[in-house]
């Protein structure tokens, strides 16, 4: 780890001003910055910590929507009676995050900010459709998510929360690595108002639609419509853990499967 | 066992060392400060190969907070890292021993490679410093695996070691294999790779070296599973100074499984440094810079035929190995492949011949020596696969083609230089299939197949050679240390006693396993026994704890100790009871006037010893404080039977390991909790093996690709089902306590029966072979393949 500074702010609207001024990095729960900062492979001058910003926290529902504030830890996503009464898929892909301690430190708003490619909440996000917050603007989740590592969120622009519309049903099924257990495949698989949603995590250099699974699925709601879908394994991630064929075969058997917890 | 052999030996004694580990009072090396202290941090290579053609360190000098930086010609005086055994290959001439330069010398060998050593008053100011050093590297094709690096035209490593060859060794008949081959009814053969492992104890390795220039001495505290080891080869081979100014010190130490038990180049850089820097000076590993230099275990490529006749009794079995021992001979990497491996081909088997040739290659990638069973789990992975596909080819069930071939006479000189004592493999295989339920498998499998899931059964019957080791064999095979033990009873004027072992305990349980020997032996209270080890300022010579041996063989030293003690009791009793001393006995911690009542409590005869008035000073020396030094006649030979139950999803490959069955044979034991704990861990590191760890170098770059615990997979509580665990005795023929050790038996028998597990089961879908550690990834590639009519390559 370099030397760095640490300061805090009182609102939103100040972090973001103390970013600009100082050329600094937003710190939500570090689960992801200060792993690299200790490997110094990041070197930030200066952290903003987000953590007593009461304004990026809390879950509501608010009409169809759950709204989750940027700086929810995963473990109170896991723990919140309105997320498992009104998203238990969503309740359950927090509870599947890391471990204990990832969970109780890690955030909603870190995690989708920083768009690790094996990450679950971004799955969760573009599959249930969800809107994310920004202090400037709002971005739907199909424009949010841009690349490895990369998103729609512009120099010091910060996510405040975000906003899911509470599904018909949804599921997700994560296919864990064996080291990281990071999703070396995972697959968001949701009925809402505007149609079938399929999200994937894991295979791809960031989180996508599986429109073949999506339209197969739109036709029939079955384990065995998804099973039948072939998604091509160009394009899709290759490493140790898996080649890109595998990660693609994988994708519409967890798909059945999230499908299949659904019936 | 005797009379005097009771109290709290076979007990389930708790951990007495636990209290300060669990509560976080350990005192680990990293816990140890010093005043002034300054901080170490190494340079290291990024590249595989590279020559080095200049360091250019001004900018580095100069630095905030840097004291000094040494790279390896600064060195001077200081000899490579010496190898402790010497390995004479087929050709009649010793194996090609390359310099092994503290610090690089001109050239990097693999990724880690220590270039430069910063000693600054601060971690960070030793990282920034390390920054400001520009290494000009001249970058050289890698080469990261052993069969490639033997090919023509692979990139040449040392200019010692012409084609990158250690040694090309063997050991058997030939002649005699090569004749029941030609007669054989069936040959069974396997093709097999042993994947290279990163160790990972939960402690790093650390170290802090001072000075004094008092009395020109030194003092290292260091991770170590052996510090007289570790001392003797840095001062005799190293840095050339005398012992006596060397005191090592290995406190706490939280986890070794061999990787601790090597001279390393950290440590022994800073014993040197602390004398010019003239500060304390300290270092801890980071987690990935362990990934990168501590010793890596196994990296065999091996194929293996086993000829059998017509009723699968096996004629002779045939292995060729290649051994990658990485960039350079770490302290015992020669004697692993070689002879930790090939004298334990026979398994459990009355094979009547056996031939194994084994070629030893250097590569592009982190030194590779004894990991937890070291060799052994190597040869019971080649025996136990080529025995299951014996299975597998005749159509004998797993137990049966086993129960035909088990040696049952002992002792049983096997065709590659052993003797084992004693053993009971149908007793170990009948317990082990009872705890496996092997009779209800069928039903569950079926079961498993209406979810559309595989399920299969692995055995694995292995044997290990432990207790380490008959010196004089040994030196007749290239060690360059002996292997007794050392053991030091001294008992305190108030009856109180401390031990002080040559062994090291690094998670082992001495600390309470010897306690009850000694509370066992003297018929006193543990409370009262106290267990010093680890510091060569206070221990006799020993030899350290590697390879199953602390109770066989450091125990039995403590033993023979014990033996002194009550044999001079019984001189200074005989005084105080004016009786003879051969009418002396000794039981329940009492020296009585046999067939009187008349007697003298352990702790009387103590305090007459310190407290001599009424003594017998002209024929005895006051004191009750013996010393002794054990060195064991034959190996131990602890055997067992694991069952390994598996289920796949053949959808996703996925393993799971449903149930896991061990009935191994330790002789007799001492603590059964802290046996069984030996045993679930090694069971874990076994499962570890065959399941998640894979340490993947890139083949092109050298690069270490699982160079973290992101990407290594170490098995975590739920990759493991609970296990059965059973044992069966048969005592040890030649050591007191009847004990062959216990510590690496699960590493040992595991790989092996899960592997021939997930074979028992794909072979529903055509799946004829997989290596280790069988990934989903794999396992799907290879149901895939199967599918196709393809093979999959490894």
């Amino acid at each position: 780890m370099y030397s760095f500074d640490i300061r805090k702010a009182d609102s939103v609207a100040a972090a973001a001003a103390l970013i600009a001024q100082t050329g600094g990095r937003a710190l939500a729960g570090g689960q992801s910055l200060i792993a690299a900062m200790k490997l110094r492979l990041a070197q930030p001058g200066t952290l903003v910590d987000l953590a007593g910003l009461t304004e990026l926290q809390g879950i509501r529902r608010d009409g169809n929507a759950l709204v989750i504030g940027a700086m929810t830890r995963h473990a109170e996503v896991a723990a919140a009676a309105d997320v498992k009464a009104a998203i238990p898929a969503l309740a359950a892909l927090a509870e599947g995050i890391g471990d204990r301690q990832v969970r109780n430190m890690g955030t909603l708003g870190g995690s989708l900010a920083n768009n690790d490619p094996a990450a679950c909440y971004p799955a969760g996000v573009l599959g249930l459709g969800a809107t994310v917050h920004t202090n400037r603007r709002t971005i739907a989740a199909d424009d949010f998510f841009k690349g490895l590592y990369e998103t729609a969120l512009g120099d010091g622009e910060l996510i405040t929360q975000v906003s899911f519309p509470v599904p018909t049903k949804a599921a997700y099924v994560k296919f864990a690595q064996p080291a990281s257990r990071f999703a070396l495949v995972g697959v968001f698989v949701a009925q809402t108002g505007g149609g079938v949603r399929v999200a994937v995590t894991g295979a791809g250099p960031s989180v996508f639609r599986a429109k073949a699974l999506e339209d197969a699925l739109a036709r029939t709601f079955t384990a065995d419509a998804a099973k039948a879908v072939r998604i091509p394994a160009t394009g899709l991630n290759s490493d140790l853990h898996g080649s890109a064929e595998y990660r693609a075969h994988l994708i519409p058997v967890l798909a059945a499967r999230a499908v299949a917890a659904l019936a | 066992m005797g009379a005097n052999e009771t109290g709290p030996i076979g007990q389930s004694v708790r951990r007495r060392e636990d209290q300060r580990f669990l509560t976080g009072a350990g005192q680990y090396t990293d816990d140890v400060t010093m005043a002034r202290e300054a901080y170490v941090y190494f340079l290291r290579s990024p590249h595989a190969h590279a020559k080095i053609s200049g360091i250019d360190r001004e900018e580095a000098r100069t630095a905030p907070g840097v004291l000094a930086i040494y790279t390896g010609d600064d060195l001077v005086g200081v000899n490579g890292l010496p190898c402790g055994w010497l390995i004479t290959g087929t050709d009649g001439k010793p194996m090609n021993e390359p310099p092994h330069p503290v610090l690089a010398k001109g050239k990097v060998r693999h990724v880690g490679d220590p270039v430069a050593m910063i000693v600054a008053e601060s971690l960070h100011q030793a990282k920034d410093a390390a920054e400001l050093i520009v290494v000009d590297y001249e970058i050289l094709p890698a080469v990261v695996n052993g069969v490639d690096a033997l090919k023509p035209g692979a990139p040449q490593i040392h200019d010692e070691a012409p084609g990158n060859r250690c040694y090309t060794w063997a050991l058997g008949d030939k002649g005699a294999v090569d004749a029941a081959f030609a007669k054989a009814h069936h040959v069974s053969k396997v093709d097999i790779v042993n994947n290279r492992l990163v160790p990972n104890a939960i402690e790093p390795r650390a170290a802090v070296a001072s000075y004094s220039r008092a009395d020109e001495s030194y003092t290292l505290y260091v991770t170590s599973q052996n510090p007289h080891v570790e001392r003797l080869l840095m001062t005799a081979f190293v840095l050339g100074l005398p012992e006596t100014k060397v005191r090592v010190i290995a406190p706490d130490v939280g986890g070794g499984f061999g990787s601790k038990i090597y001279l390393y180049a950290e440590e022994t850089a800073m014993v040197w440094a602390s004398k010019h820097v003239n500060r304390p000076l300290r270092w801890a590993a980071e987690r990935s810079e362990s990934f990168i230099s501590d010793a890596h275990g196994r990296d065999h490529v091996t194929h293996a035929e086993m000829a059998v006749d017509k009723d699968g009794k096996f004629l002779a079995l045939r292995v060729t190995t290649t051994a990658n021992v990485g960039a350079y001979l770490s302290t015992f990497a020669s004697c692993i492949p070689t002879i930790l491996y090939a004298t334990l081909l026979a398994g459990q088997y009355a094979t009547p011949a056996i031939h194994c040739e084994v070629t030893a290659v250097f590569t592009n990638t982190v030194p590779v020596d004894a990991y937890r069973g070291a060799g052994r789990p190597e040869a019971t992975y080649v025996v136990e696969r080529v025995v299951h596909q014996v299975g597998v080819d005749l159509g004998l069930a797993q137990d049966e083609v086993r129960r035909r071939n088990f040696i049952r006479t002992f002792p049983y000189a096997t065709p590659v230089a052993l003797t084992y004592d004693i053993g009971n493999y149908d007793a170990t295989l009948d317990e082990a299939m009872r705890l496996a339920d092997v009779a209800g498998f069928p039903a569950r499998r079926a079961e498993a197949a209406k979810r559309g899931k595989l399920r299969g059964l692995g055995y694995s019957s292995y044997i290990e050679a432990c207790g380490l080791a008959p010196s004089n064999i040994a030196g007749a095979l290239g060690a360059r240390a002996g292997l007794y033990e050392a053991g030091q009873v001294r008992v305190n004027p108030t009856g109180g006693v401390t031990v002080f072992t040559g062994s090291h305990s690094h998670g082992q349980g001495h600390e309470t396993t010897f306690a009850q020997i000694v509370a066992g032996r003297l018929g006193i209270d543990i409370g009262s026994v106290e267990v010093v080890h680890g510091d060569t300022g206070r221990i006799p010579f020993g030899m350290g704890t590697y390879g199953s041996r602390s109770l066989a063989v450091g125990g039995t030293a403590i033993v023979k100790a014990l033996d002194k003690i009550v044999a001079k009791g019984k001189k200074i009793a005989a005084h105080l009871l004016e009786a003879a001393e051969t009418d002396i006995e000794f039981a329940d911690g009492k020296f009585t006037v046999a067939g009187t009542d008349r007697s003298k409590a352990f702790g009387e005869v103590a305090l007459a010893a310190y407290v001599p008035h009424n003594y017998p000073l002209d024929k005895l020396e006051p004191g009750l404080d013996e010393t002794a030094f054990y060195d064991p006649t034959n190996f131990t030979y602890p055997a067992g039977t694991h069952i390994c139950e598996v289920e796949i999803d053949p959808e996703t490959g996925q393993t799971s390991v449903v149930a896991f069955s061990a009935c191994d044979d330790f002789g007799n034991v001492i603590n059964p909790m802290i046996v069984e704990g030996q045993v679930h861990g090694g069971l874990a590191q076994g499962i570890g093996q065959a399941l998640l760890e894979h340490c993947v170098y890139d083949r092109q770059s050298g690069q270490l690709l699982s160079g973290s615990l992101m990407d290594y997979a170490l098995p975590r509580a739920d990759d493991l089902p609970t296990f059965k665990v059973g044992t069966k005795v048969t005592p040890c023929t030649h050591n007191p306590l009847g004990a062959k050790g216990c510590g690496e038996a699960g590493a040992i028998g595991a790989p092996p029966a899960l592997i021939n597990a997930v074979l028992d089961a794909l072979a529903a879908v055509g799946v004829k072979d997989i290596q280790m550690p069988a990934s989903p990834h794999r396992v799907w590639q290879a149901i895939q393949a199967a599918k196709s009519g393809a093979t999959v390559a490894a």
